[in-house]
């Protein structure tokens, strides 16, 4: 062992794990990512592609109308057309565009006003804290949708007015979540060393504690991102969430439910209401896969290896 | 006790919200009610007769009032248009609810005495045998019913009980006068929708909860002081997890409980959540009122369990230093 | 400690590999280490952070965590293969012939149940004795181990007793089935030195009196020389030497050996200055209701090393934190430079934060995770001088230089740091302001015995150079006496006493800075005996 005798700081490196730069670490987590994972990322860039090019790849215009009212399924209409006529295929990649754009945006809002107020009240641990803290329990005691629910029949279901209740309402989580993982940085002393330097609060919010605590934050995202979507297909399916004439997946439901009773008769009759629901649930099932892949990596807690 | 004045708080602020945001319902609800046919006195003398021309506080405080006494108002609905009509059908909000508020629970209740024990079993097991086929399969069928919309469990089972193979019916039409076994049986549709998209999460959460407890420190020292298996979960794990499976158990009724108003709709039962969505739409709003206070105090009391357990459970707070 | 025990061989592990798995990838954590144990012996394994000393502990039950395996290697216990032997036939030893006393009590006692009754746990899996007696038998342990109130200690839960009784119950959970061997995993690194004492010699008189072998894994060669027959030094999984007690201290043959107490050689004349850099005066100051500081009053000469030294809970951080202004005082002032400064961090000027830096016990949460070494460093520069783009990166490889590194350590982040490397970037950045006042705050307590020296050589080096001044805080005496000029002695919030070194480390003493000297261990390992002896007398 005599080879370390003479002690430098530069060579004190036997313990050090080889460097890694973070495309090597990406591509090691991609090629180690399970089926599961695969599968959701594909499903949602599919989701997106059609979401961002509906006009181009709906064969029929979003409201379009033909003459024959629940026709079946084929015949010019893959998924043949709702109670009014109108092509439902079309619709329901409509309805992507308009599902996942309205609850995205509730969802970045919810972000926004969340992380910031989270990180401020964590910083500050005095009456501003308690007092936001106090709110948001208040607000976060209330089940969401029956709040929704009443908000909106209170102002009108108007797409904007939806997308601001949400964000607001939901925002609660993110102050949560991101005041809770802040305090925990908060009280580490490179917080304390930017502190003691005088850096103002935009500077500590953004360039020291943000960085460190946008893992927790985007899996957060991805969670609430399917409770809007499931909140306002709720909403939506009983007739008070994304209004007519766009198209969404749960309305289409409500819309076509009549049609299930004749499935003994016709089996694609039976599913057709069916098919937007289940658009519903690819897209969460998907999220949750890539989610849960994503917290795999983060946390570290890597499975029993034996 | 902090937290249940903490909790009352909230009903309490939740109330105000309520009242105070129907307060900015554009229009006025006297002319809602007679048309806008009606003379301007026969208007004042129905808001008059709401007490709709005092001011919001006093009004705030008068429903609030009766609210305690058990008095919800009488509905809108069913009040007569015609001036000078002596017969006023209006009813009471309170015997329009209860008998709702009944089927709500039956609902409910049933869903969880079936959901609660059958997501323990499978959640426990699944921690126990983490990373087993039996893991896997159960976690991944469990994320598939967590991301499916209530309606879309609720069609399914349509679908295949009740249309392709007619064993359930699809409305769950219940009344008074209905037997036990008959109400078993029309409500068995809804039971397993809510009971599915409970159990999801729950199974889930008392996973991961284990998971939690067996990674600790005391239970691996616990196997290097010769515990067998049994021993390390029945003495070890179990007394620790109470707390946490209770909370979990809490937290997925309140969410059973507002998923039963999509699939109150869906079945068209008469609960409280089918009267609520109904009342919106006919802007009765002493019913709406009522019925989201219902919902909101149920749920914030579930929570408030939930939080009591986990402080009960702690041996850190009952036997302080 | 007596010598003559038997020959009979208890243990013996051959060739030990062990394999671990992290970051994606296997790494060797144990490269094929033996180890022989015979009855009523104890060994004391001992190694820096990452030597392997737990790993091997454990396996010396057969047992690997989560995450690491046993690639080849036999353990003989009693002439039992441990490592061909299921998890079934293991759990029959565990806890009743090998028992296990871990790190952090507070963590591996179960919250749930009353310690009496995890206590017995393992003796009354054996079914030989009835519950009662076991439990005399646990009182009759807990006194001997000295522990207040034996007899109702046991109807406590675990988070009603401190952790250093903790400890000790733990070692009485050990001992109540009379295990064979017992493992001790660096059981008192977790606790105050006047604690430790206690603890220590509380293990070894239990431990001798039923002659039971023990592995005793530290990291500190001082305790483990009270404690241990024999020591074997391991280091990144590999064996170094191993010798009897006395010969090992007294005739280290390795390098690496010697260096392990390397530090306690590092002498620094001691000089004073009447001009003080800072003066505190009558401070008082609380967390919340609870008062911590209790008319503190300290001076700091310009130019020089203050060591204030105390246990934990004796408010020497608490002193920290007021001097830089995160926690404003209730009472007294603070003079820096002839200047009063403001109580409020918000209230000091750009310049007097500069001109006060501190430097943190833990250099992993001292840096942002998230930012290169050029961004730590160089963020200073460019806020106090203004300085930006190739200059400020011309200025970081110049302070790079100064500490010891290099260029090539710019786009590094921390994670891809090693300890003593870490905390040199910490330095790095304090330099970076050009301040006149340094604060350590424990900059070497977190760091091997080998880097704590480098760590220390700098600081003083810089000292010469640049004419900064110091306030190091710590708890252990050996870095105050390798660094200081003067020494401030703290219990309990107050200053006990403040002077030259020469004149706190020489009696006469006060009676508190004779217990702490005194509870410091030495390379002796007549001393715990020596102590016991004196203290009882």
């Amino acid at each position: 062992m005599s080879e370390n005798l003479s002690y430098s700081a530069k060579s004190e490196v036997a313990n050090l794990i080889k460097r890694r730069t973070r495309l090597e670490r990406l591509k090691i987590a991609l090629s180690k990512a399970p089926i599961s994972a695969w599968f959701g990322m594909i499903v949602l860039f599919i989701y997106f592609f059609a979401a961002i090019f509906a006009p181009l790849i709906a064969p029929h215009g979003e409201a379009e109308i033909f003459p024959v009212a629940y026709a079946p399924w084929g015949d010019g209409h893959i998924f043949g057309t709702d109670q009014i006529g109108r092509d439902i295929f079309s619709r329901i990649i409509y309805a992507a565009r308009n599902t996942i754009g309205i609850c995205l945006l509730a969802t970045f809002i919810a972000l926004g006003i969340g992380t910031v107020f989270g990180i401020i009240a964590a910083l500050d641990r005095r009456y501003l804290d308690q007092l936001l803290s106090r709110i948001v329990d208040t607000l976060m005691a209330i089940p969401v949708m029956i709040f929704t629910f009443i908000l909106l029949s209170v102002f009108g279901p108007t797409n904007f007015n939806l997308i601001v209740i949400l964000g607001i309402l939901e925002s609660t989580r993110f102050f949560r979540i991101s005041r809770s993982v802040a305090v925990g940085q908060v009280v580490l002393e490179y917080v304390e060393v930017a502190r003691l330097r005088g850096e103002n609060l935009s500077y500590i919010i953004f360039r020291e504690i943000l960085p460190n605590i946008a893992s927790p934050l985007i899996i957060e995202f991805g969670l609430r991102f399917i409770f809007i979507i499931f909140t306002i297909s709720s909403l939506s399916f009983l007739g008070i969430g994304i209004q007519p004439p766009s198209a969404d997946w749960a309305s289409m439901v409500r819309e076509n439910a009549i049609l299930i009773q004749y499935a003994q008769y016709d089996i694609t009759a039976g599913l057709t209401p069916l098919i937007p629901a289940a658009a519903i649930a690819l897209l969460c099932v998907s999220i949750n896969f890539v989610v849960d892949w994503y917290l795999y990596i983060t946390s570290g807690l890597k499975d029993d290896v034996k | 006790m902090l937290r249940l004045s903490l909790g009352l708080v909230t009903v309490f602020a939740f109330s105000v919200i309520i009242f105070s945001t129907f307060s900015f319902l554009p229009g006025d609800f006297a002319t809602e009610i007679l048309g806008q046919s009606a003379t301007k006195s026969a208007v004042k003398a129905l808001r008059a007769e709401l007490g709709l021309d005092k001011p919001p506080v006093t009004r705030y405080f008068d429903w609030l009032g009766n609210v305690f006494q058990g008095d919800f108002g009488s509905s809108f609905s069913g009040r007569s248009k015609v001036q000078g009509d002596q017969g006023d059908r209006s009813r009471e909000v309170v015997g329009l609810i209860v008998p709702r508020l009944k089927n709500t629970l039956f609902l409910t209740g049933v869903a969880a005495m079936l959901a609660i024990p059958l997501s323990l079993i499978l959640g426990i097991s699944a921690a126990l045998y983490r990373n087993s086929y039996y893991d896997r399969s159960a976690t991944g069928v469990s994320l598939v019913t967590v991301s499916s919309p209530e309606f879309f469990t609720a069609y399914i089972f349509i679908l295949l009980l009740a249309t392709l193979f007619p064993v359930f019916p699809t409305i769950s039409n219940v009344d008074e006068a209905s037997t036990l076994a008959e109400r078993f049986y029309r409500t068995a549709l809804p039971v397993f929708t809510l009971t599915l998209i409970t159990m999801g999460h729950m199974m889930r959460m008392t996973r991961s909860a284990i998971i939690n407890i067996l990674s600790s420190e005391y239970i691996e020292m616990a196997k290097l002081s010769g515990a067998s298996r049994y021993e390390v979960i029945v003495k070890h794990a179990l007394p620790n997890a109470w707390a946490p499976i209770s909370q979990v158990i809490a937290i997925n009724l309140a969410y059973m409980l507002i998923g039963s108003v999509v699939v109150e709709y869906v079945f068209n039962y008469q609960g409280i959540g089918r009267l609520m969505v109904g009342s919106v739409y006919n802007r009765d709003l002493p019913v709406v009122q009522a019925c989201a206070l219902i919902f909101a105090s149920t749920y914030v009391i579930l929570n408030l369990i939930a939080d009591l357990i986990g402080i009960i459970s702690n041996p850190r707070l009952l036997y302080p230093k | 400690m007596t010598l003559n025990k038997s020959k009979e061989l208890l243990l013996e592990m051959k060739n030990i590999h062990i394999d671990g798995f992290s970051d994606e990838r296997w790494h060797k954590i144990l490269k094929g280490v033996d180890l022989t144990l015979h009855r009523g012996e104890i060994l004391g394994l001992i190694g820096e952070s990452g030597a392997g000393k737990s790993t091997m502990g454990k396996a010396a039950m057969g047992y690997t965590q989560p995450g690491c395996k046993i690639i080849k290697g036999e353990i003989n216990f009693n002439g039992i293969d441990l490592a061909k032997l299921t998890e079934f036939e293991k759990r029959k030893i565990w806890g009743t012939k090998i028992s296990y006393v871990a790190q952090s009590a507070a963590a591996s006692f179960n919250p749930a149940h009353r310690l009496m009754e995890q206590t017995i746990s393992a003796a009354n899996r054996l079914k030989i004795n009835p519950t009662d007696v076991l439990k005399k038998d646990a009182v009759q342990l807990y006194e001997s181990l000295q522990l207040p109130d034996a007899e109702n200690i046991g109807d406590r839960y675990p988070h009603q007793v401190s952790g250093g009784q903790l400890q000790r119950i733990m070692t009485a959970m050990a001992m109540s089935p009379r295990p064979e061997l017992i493992i001790f995993d660096e059981p008192t690194t977790a606790l105050d030195v006047t604690t430790q004492v206690e603890v220590l010699s509380a293990m070894r008189s239990i431990v001798d009196k039923f002659n039971t072998a023990a592995i005793y894994i530290t990291h500190d060669l001082a305790v483990v020389a009270q404690m241990a027959d024999r020591i074997k030094v391991l280091r990144y999984g590999e064996e170094v030497e191993e010798a009897e007690t006395r010969d090992m201290l007294s005739n280290p043959k390795e390098e690496y050996t010697k260096s392990l107490w390397s530090v306690r050689s590092l002498i620094k004349p001691e000089e004073t200055n009447e001009d003080y850099m800072l003066s505190i005066k009558n401070i008082d100051a609380a967390y919340g209701s609870s008062k911590v500081l209790h008319n503190v009053s300290i001076d700091i000469p310009k130019g020089k090393t203050v060591a204030i030294v105390g246990e934990s809970g004796s408010g020497k951080s608490t002193t920290a934190r007021v001097i830089t202004g995160l926690l404003p005082q209730l009472k007294g002032e603070i003079i820096f430079d002839g200047k009063k400064l403001s109580p409020k961090l918000e209230q000091r000027s750009k310049e007097e934060l500069r001109r006060i830096q501190i430097i943190f016990q833990m250099p992993d949460t001292a840096m942002n995770p998230r930012q290169t070494v050029d961004e730590i460093i160089g963020r200073p520069i460019e806020f106090y001088q203004g300085i930006k783009g190739k200059e400020r990166e011309a200025k970081v490889i110049e302070l790079l230089k100064m500490i010891e590194l290099d260029e090539t350590f710019l786009d590094r982040l921390p994670s891809e740091l090693s300890g003593g490397q870490k905390q040199r970037i910490c330095i790095a950045r304090a330099l970076a302001a050009n301040p006149d006042l340094i604060i350590c705050d424990e900059v070497t307590s977190a760091l091997d015995q080998i880097v704590q020296e480098g760590i220390l050589k700098l600081l003083q080096k810089l000292q010469k150079e640049l004419g900064v001044t110091y306030i190091f805080i710590t708890h252990d005496i050996a870095t105050v006496k390798a660094i200081s000029d003067e020494i401030v002695v703290m219990y309990q919030g107050e200053v006990v006493e403040q002077g030259l070194k020469s004149k706190i480390l020489n009696p006469p003493y006060p009676d508190y800075t004779e217990l702490l000297l005194s509870s410091v261990p030495e390379m002796d390992p007549d001393w715990l005996t020596n102590l016991l002896n004196k203290r009882s007398s």
